[in-house]
């Protein structure tokens, strides 16, 4: 089981980026290269070091695991690992592991001689965790702005965080992200029932084609964006949902401090309403 | 390092327009007007149109500008038929459901009574353009699966506006119509509950809304990734496969040691994103009529964190002996 059928012609050696052949082997399934070697390094050690700190704490419930960054006062200096060192040398693992992880990707891209829009698409999901770490607690001068690790813990720095703007459904990055989330599920759904539609239209009928395809949105809606068009769409809304997300917590406290609400007066004192 | 990455088309064919696979006498009802729009050739397909206009279709955009109209109309009324502060106040504009005194029954007009209404026309324009999405679906003979996506969209909806307002014995509990009041309710939903990420079905239905986003951002990266081997003729690569779906296939394998196929995928991408409503909408149910507030809940479960340095005593005053409930 460990190799499909058709995949044996697909394995031949180059694409690398680093490390030349020596890397350029796969264990079972897995292809492992230079970044695969890194990947796993990071992973493994920020794994044990949130171990580490949990056997400290002695908690050992998987949802109350929690590893908190350093107290404020700490400011952008290390801190000793009980009191946010471990948050401070998890981060950069998992930082290590979700890079070299992208640049793995990247290699298998060229080994399978294909464009490289997944090692760009997984670039946007670092860019909004390396935003919510690094971004904004360098930009706010403290580590302690960054979000605890842990199941629940998260949720509630994202809810303190949300109502220390008062309402944070009225941050209009926020705004535009959720917008890109639902509007991506949305797309998502879609693209999925039709083509499960054209797969499977039910018993004794046959498999349906790009034309069926294309005149049920254009009999539904009026519009059909075609089958390379949805990918290209799709990406960007999920792309752009993620870059959203990053823009709109960046902005909550570096660049606005009071709440979001209040943010648009500006739209209330335009002077285009005075008569 | 410059590589074609297909991100747009870059020559656009023109052939003649496409009317539509054949449906027999109801071809009548499919409009007659289509065209090319060059800029949206330039991502998609550039025909626009034809749609088709049955009765199904038509009756739904009346009733839903029906609900349309009483919105708006009110908003306007709100303040004081003033164009101006309508442009103005737009995003601030309510349709409020009616207060809690009237319960079920039907409140006065300006009390409430056009919420009910509204919500009743927008309801019934929603569930005609189902009928409308499974007519169209069936007569092209293909599958109903996005009358069935859709349906777990009208869940939500109805669980939000309907079912559990008539659960809670009052129309009240409902969701307000208007852009800044509906984000009023549910901040004010979830810190009247305890805190709404305590609820296990509203996690899930993130995860599920994080993972619809995250498949499509996987999905949409790899066929574009293998378009240059025709990856986005995804119906012809289910049924035979060519080197686009291996490619596309092995890529997942050696990256984290699973792969879905050309088919599996959309079933995959179609659970996650219908979960996403029908998962949110049982947590609105829960919400108010079996859990009171979610935080005490997930506490006596063991499941959520207590800060005793900052928080040491936590009583919900609800639950205590003489609170408001």
């Amino acid at each position: 089981m460990t190799m499909l059928s058709f995949e044996k012609k697909y394995r031949v050696r180059g694409g690398t980026l680093i490390g030349g052949d020596l890397f350029d082997f796969w264990v079972g399934p897995f292809y492992v290269g230079f970044f695969g070697v890194l990947t796993i390094f990071f992973s493994v050690l920020g794994t044990a070091l949130i171990l580490y700190s949990t056997a400290l704490d002695g908690v050992w419930n998987p949802w109350k695991i929690s590893v908190a960054p350093p107290d404020l006062d700490y400011g952008l200096a290390l801190a000793p690992l009980r009191q946010g060192g471990f948050w401070q040398a998890i981060t950069v693992c998992a930082l290590g592991a979700f890079i070299s992880w992208a640049l793995r990707q990247a290699e298998i891209s060229r080994k399978l001689g294909m464009g490289m829009h997944i090692p760009f698409a997984y670039g946007m999901a670092i860019f909004a965790y390396f935003s919510l770490v690094v971004i904004r607690p360098v930009l706010m001068g403290a580590w302690g702005h960054g979000f605890p690790y842990g199941i629940w813990t998260h949720l509630d720095w994202v809810s303190n965080v949300g109502y220390q703007y008062l309402h944070f459904h009225y941050n209009p990055a926020h705004m535009l992200a959720v917008s890109f989330f639902f509007a991506t599920t949305l797309a998502l759904s879609m693209h999925a029932s039709v083509v499960l539609a054209a797969i499977n239209p039910g018993r004794g009928e046959p498999v349906k084609t790009t034309e069926h395809e294309n005149t049920f949105f254009r009999d539904a809606i009026g519009y059909s964006i075609g089958t390379l068009g949805i990918h290209r769409l799709g990406l960007f809304i999920a792309l752009s949902a993620g870059f959203w997300s990053a823009v709109c917590i960046v902005i909550s406290g570096p660049f606005w401090t009071r709440g979001w609400p209040e943010w648009w007066g500006w739209w209330l004192n335009l002077p285009i309403w005075a008569r | 390092m410059a590589e074609y990455l297909n991100l747009f088309t870059r020559v656009q064919v023109r052939g003649p327009l496409y009317a539509g696979t054949p449906i027999g006498r109801d071809e009548r009802y499919r409009g007659k007007s289509s065209g090319f729009n060059y800029l949206i050739g330039k991502i998609g397909d550039a025909q626009l149109g034809p749609i088709y206009l049955g009765h199904l279709g038509v009756l739904s955009l009346f009733f839903g500008f029906v609900a349309f109209e009483i919105i708006g109309l009110n908003m306007l009324a709100s303040v004081n038929w003033s164009p101006i502060e309508f442009v103005r106040r737009l995003p601030w504009l309510a349709l409020e459901p009616p207060a809690p005194a009237y319960g079920l029954r039907f409140p006065p007009l300006h009390d409430g009574g056009w919420w009910l209404m509204a919500g009743f026309f927008l309801t019934l324009s929603v569930l005609l353009w189902w009928a409308r999405l499974y007519r169209r679906a069936r007569q092209l003979g293909l599958g109903t699966h996005l009358s069935w996506a859709f349906a777990a969209a009208i869940w939500l909806y109805l669980v939000l506006g309907f079912i559990r307002p008539l659960l809670m014995g009052s129309w009240s509990e409902a969701v307000p119509f208007g852009i800044f009041p509906h984000l009023d309710w549910t901040a004010a939903f979830s810190i009247q509950y305890g805190n709404l990420f305590y609820n296990p079905f509203h996690a899930l239905s993130i995860v599920f809304l994080y993972g619809s986003t995250l498949l499509f951002a996987m999905h949409g990266a790899t066929i574009l990734a293998v378009s240059r081997f025709g990856g986005e003729r995804e119906v012809e690569q289910a049924v035979d496969r060519g080197t686009a779906a291996e490619r596309a296939a092995i890529f997942w394998r050696w990256t984290m040691g699973f792969n879905a196929t050309f088919e599996s995928l959309h079933r995959w991408a179609w659970w996650f994103a219908a979960l996403c409503p029908i998962a949110g909408g049982i947590g609105i149910l829960l919400t108010g009529t079996v859990v009171d507030n979610w935080y005490a809940w997930a506490m006596q479960r063991g499941y959520a964190p207590s800060y005793p340095s900052v928080a040491p005593l936590l009583i919900d005053p609800a639950l205590s002996v003489g609170g408001t409930r």
